[in-house]
């Protein structure tokens, strides 16, 4: 019966074995019988060595992988016309869930692009941006640290797995302090941000600095020197400059071919062209370059944050157009929930109009007029764009996020083909999928 | 409707540049809907009193040169290239729109492939980096409901511009850029799944998002969201697309 | 009194049923079935500071046929379902299912064509987690109820007359569209 577990099927590619479980004596005696060594592995979708839902079919020559592709579409969310049933408002509780490792990058690109539709990317107060740019750079923090993390993990390397999560959870505590959630955020809207930093906010960051200027050289001590660190990453995941300009790579890979592009320093938003602070590049093209880049703009971000830290000064921070901010400032009530009791007051006692204009602006929302923006940040992973159409409504009309995991990923295939098997591995990890943004 | 625009004082051919009317900007771009009564609300009446209200909504329309700042020299660097090779430029670019600091080229579809070649090789262009491609559905813009829109990122002179095609709801096809931009592979086959655009010379333009075996194009505007009406204790509520709505 | 008291020290006594339990919760093995952001905070679980480990929770397994506890930590695309159930099938007997998060308890925000609108139309969920994402502590605390769960479910015949009770008791259930009063 050793045929009903890899039985042969003829293609107009030729036999194909389909190989199904059962007992593996008989699935290799079957396999020996074919004329190559041909051999088709799919890869997930549900595998602990992909990031995420990603599938991955390798067809294969002993070890070596002769063709590489991927399955991608297993987190496909729907999220972009989800967002075209709610407020723009609304928006931003979507878009912060496609890349759930990089939401503030989400929130403030798609938050760019909305206040570039209204024509007020001028109003946004400067706290704002500041605040922006200090979680933003946090964000940068937490997400290479979980690239590092799971890439560890997968090369086997559990302890750089604790140090990554160890690192990560500080951040999430200061998440959780200003937008009272570790992950899945919405606290940039479009015109600001949805409230202040509550008090202790800055000390708390301070102080995660000084801790992360002490723990970052651990990873460099744990891993950068590392023997077998090196011998499993370099030269491995292979993409020259001209591969990552065709393919439309960007962020760490393109950097690690050499080239110091990064949007914050060539088209400047939310006043990044006012911080001090380095683009860190390699010249190997591979991932041992990509792991040092992805070490250094940590080292960069903490500089940012510091820098952040300095210029707070206290200010509003949302357009003062109450047209399109909420008109309470936000407070937290004994119930957990959070509304301003003096507002309340003021709005249900003396002004009809307020409570009707609080009303409306909240269930129907602000209109935008009609046109279309583009507006893009450097995530960690690279060029995130947003493309924005307004049809004159209160509901976006198209939302279409370019994620940088998504057109990274088609870069698989160049990296991996011709390389061997466990290097797949290796070359998925430092491209650093994440299938929230490639499926959305 | 035009007698019933003139009753309540409001024209929406006269009064475009009003600022008291909402949603209103430019001239002359496509029109891509009509808003009727004061909120447009999607279904139930308007009790507002201004239930015959019709504003139609368009687009930023095309520009008239100077287009300021790099625009103008990005537009005659292409309108000259275009003429290098033989080809009409008015033929080419349906419109230049320059919206929101934003430059924008309408291309005729025969002619994209040509154009991104250019846009991509011509030294004064060198537009090397595309960040893929994004379908939109304006149903309402008769003749060329489905949208393409690129963003062209030049490293080399830190510039970005919009490159626009449209086709017609009965014949989706647009050429593929894969040639030009391989990066575009996934994209077109993404916007292949969601828009049904059909992007010939692509080498293999199959579903990538949805199931292979799905039934028609999500993210097109006649697809419903496709929400089921969530029920809790008596209370039953409508699926998002299904609830009183404004626009 | 009865048999208990003329056992000699260091004995004793309890029902198959509850020894069953207790060596089976206590070397539960998770498949990893991370789907979308519950997945990074179930790695988080697992990691430094909530430290799984000390409920013997750590070893996530790759392979579904070495698990008997499947987390579904995500949204359920349609496109996954198919993946998800075929996991499931793999999975030896006893399993079970924690639905970790509101979008596969019941699809949540993502009420729309691309999401199974609750991972139970594909399998059967013991325990279903809230949040979005749950926080690592609500995570511990579903698996503390399953093991609980675990402790004191039934073998044989016993098992079969509680399947029977709860299948009588969710057809005898009231809709929820049926249900009257405050939504709480």
């Amino acid at each position: 019966m050793s045929t009903s577990h890899a039985s042969p099927r003829e293609t107009t590619e030729g036999t194909v074995y389909t190989v199904t479980g059962g007992d593996w004596d008989e699935v290799v005696e079957t396999a020996a019988k074919a004329d190559d060594e041909r051999l088709i592995v799919n890869m997930g979708p549900q595998h602990p060595s992909t990031h995420g839902v990603l599938r991955l079919i390798l067809e294969m020559d002993g070890e070596t992988v002769t063709e590489a592709r991927c399955g991608i579409g297993y987190l496909h969310t729907g999220i972009e016309k989800n967002l075209e049933y709610r407020t723009w408002t609304q928006g931003t509780t979507f878009v912060t869930r496609m890349d759930y490792l990089t939401p503030f990058f989400n929130e403030t690109a798609y938050c760019l692009a909305v206040e570039k539709l209204l024509g007020i990317e001028d109003q946004v107060p400067d706290r704002a941006s500041i605040i922006r740019v200090l979680l933003m750079e946090l964000n940068r923090l937490s997400s290479h640290l979980v690239c590092i993390a799971t890439g560890g993990m997968e090369l086997g390397a559990t302890t750089i797995m604790i140090y990554g999560f160890r690192d990560r959870e500080l951040i999430l505590d200061i998440y959780e302090l200003i937008t009272g959630l570790r992950m899945n955020h919405a606290y940039i809207r479009p015109g600001g941000l949805a409230q202040d930093l509550p008090p202790g906010a800055v000390d708390q960051i301070r102080e995660f600095v000084k801790k992360m200027k002490k723990n970052l050289p651990e990873y460099d001590k744990l891993a950068t020197g590392n023997p077998i660190f090196k011998a499993r990453m370099q030269d491995v995941g292979y993409l020259d400059l001209a591969g990552c300009m065709a393919l439309g790579a960007t962020g760490p890979i393109l950097r690690s071919a050499g080239l110091p592009h990064d949007l914050r320093k060539a088209q400047p938003y939310c006043g990044y062209e006012t911080y001090d602070f380095d683009v860190p590049t390699a010249d190997s093209c591979d991932s041992y370059g990509r792991f040092l880049i992805r070490l250094e703009e940590m080292r960069q971000s903490l500089g940012i944050i510091e820098q952040c830290l300095d210029r707070l000064q206290p200010g509003p921070v949302m357009v003062s157009d109450k047209k399109i901010a909420w008109p309470a400032q936000l407070a937290l009530g004994p119930d957990g929930l959070g509304n301003s009791l003096d507002h309340i007051k003021k709005i249900m006692g003396t002004s009809m109009e307020a409570l009707i204009h609080h009303f409306k602006l909240v269930t129907e929302g602000f209109r935008v007029p009609p046109g279309q923006a583009y507006a893009a940040v450097e995530s960690p992973k690279g060029e995130l764009g947003v493309h924005v159409v307004s049809d004159g409504g209160t509901r976006p009309f198209r939302v279409h996020f370019r994620d940088p995991s998504f057109t990274n990923l088609q870069s698989m295939a160049a990296m991996c083909e011709g390389g061997q098997v466990a290097d797949v591995i290796v070359a998925v990890a430092s491209i650093d999928p994440v299938m929230g943004g490639v499926d959305r | 409707m035009s007698d019933t625009n003139g009753s309540n004082g409001v024209n929406p051919e006269k009064d475009l540049g009003a600022s008291n009317l909402p949603g209103q900007r430019g001239e002359g771009g496509e029109e891509i809907r009509l808003q009727r009564g004061m909120f447009g609300a999607n279904n139930g009446g308007d009790t507002s009193g201004y239930g015959g209200l019709v504003r139609s909504i368009r687009l930023p329309g095309p520009a008239t040169r100077p287009y300021g700042g790099w625009f103008d020299e990005v537009a005659d660097e292409l309108e000259g290239a275009l003429e290098e090779q033989g080809l009409v430029p008015e033929n080419v670019i349906d419109r230049t729109v320059v919206d929101r600091d934003e430059l924008t080229f309408h291309i005729e579809r025969e002619y994209l492939l040509r154009v991104a070649q250019t846009l991509r090789d011509d030294p004064a262009l060198r537009f090397e980096l595309c960040t893929g491609v994004s379908g939109v559905h304006y149903p309402g813009d008769k003749g060329r409901e489905l949208h393409a829109v690129y963003h062209l990122r030049s490293i080399t002179h830190n510039r970005l511009i919009r490159v626009e095609v449209s086709a017609p709801d009965a014949d989706p096809h647009i050429p593929s850029l894969v040639s030009v931009y391989p990066t575009n592979d996934w994209h077109e086959r993404e916007t292949y799944d969601f828009f049904g655009i059909v992007f010939d010379g692509h080498p293999a333009l199959t579903r990538i998002m949805m199931p292979d075996d799905w039934q028609g194009f999500p993210q097109r505007k006649d697809y419903p969201l496709g929400g089921i009406p969530v029920e809790y204790k008596g209370a039953q509520i409508p699926a998002p697309d299904q609830r009183r709505s404004y626009s | 009194m009865g048999l208990e008291e003329k056992l000699p020290s260091g004995f004793l006594l309890t029902t198959v049923e509850q020894a069953a339990g207790w060596v089976r919760k206590a070397s539960v093995f998770p498949a990893t079935f991370g789907l979308a952001c519950c997945a990074i905070e179930m790695m988080t679980t697992g990691a430094g500071r909530y430290d799984l480990a000390r409920f013997g929770m750590e070893v996530f397994r790759g392979s579904p046929r070495q698990a008997d506890l499947m987390i579904v930590a995500g949204r359920v695309s349609q496109k996954m379902a198919p993946v998800l159930r075929q996991v499931y099938d793999q999975m030896p007997n006893p399993k079970w299912v924690i639905s970790m998060g509101v979008c596969a308890s019941s699809g949540g925000m993502f009420n729309n064509y691309a999401i199974v609108q609750g991972v139970d139309h594909i399998v059967p969920v013991d325990i279903y987690l809230p949040g979005c994402p749950p926080r690592p502590e609500m995570l511990m605390d579903a698996i503390l109820k399953l093991h609980q769960k675990i402790q004191t479910s039934k073998l044989g015949v016993n098992a079969e007359e509680a399947a029977r009770e709860a299948e009588e008791a969710a057809l005898k259930a009231l809709p929820t569209i049926e249900m009257k009063g405050l939504l709480r």
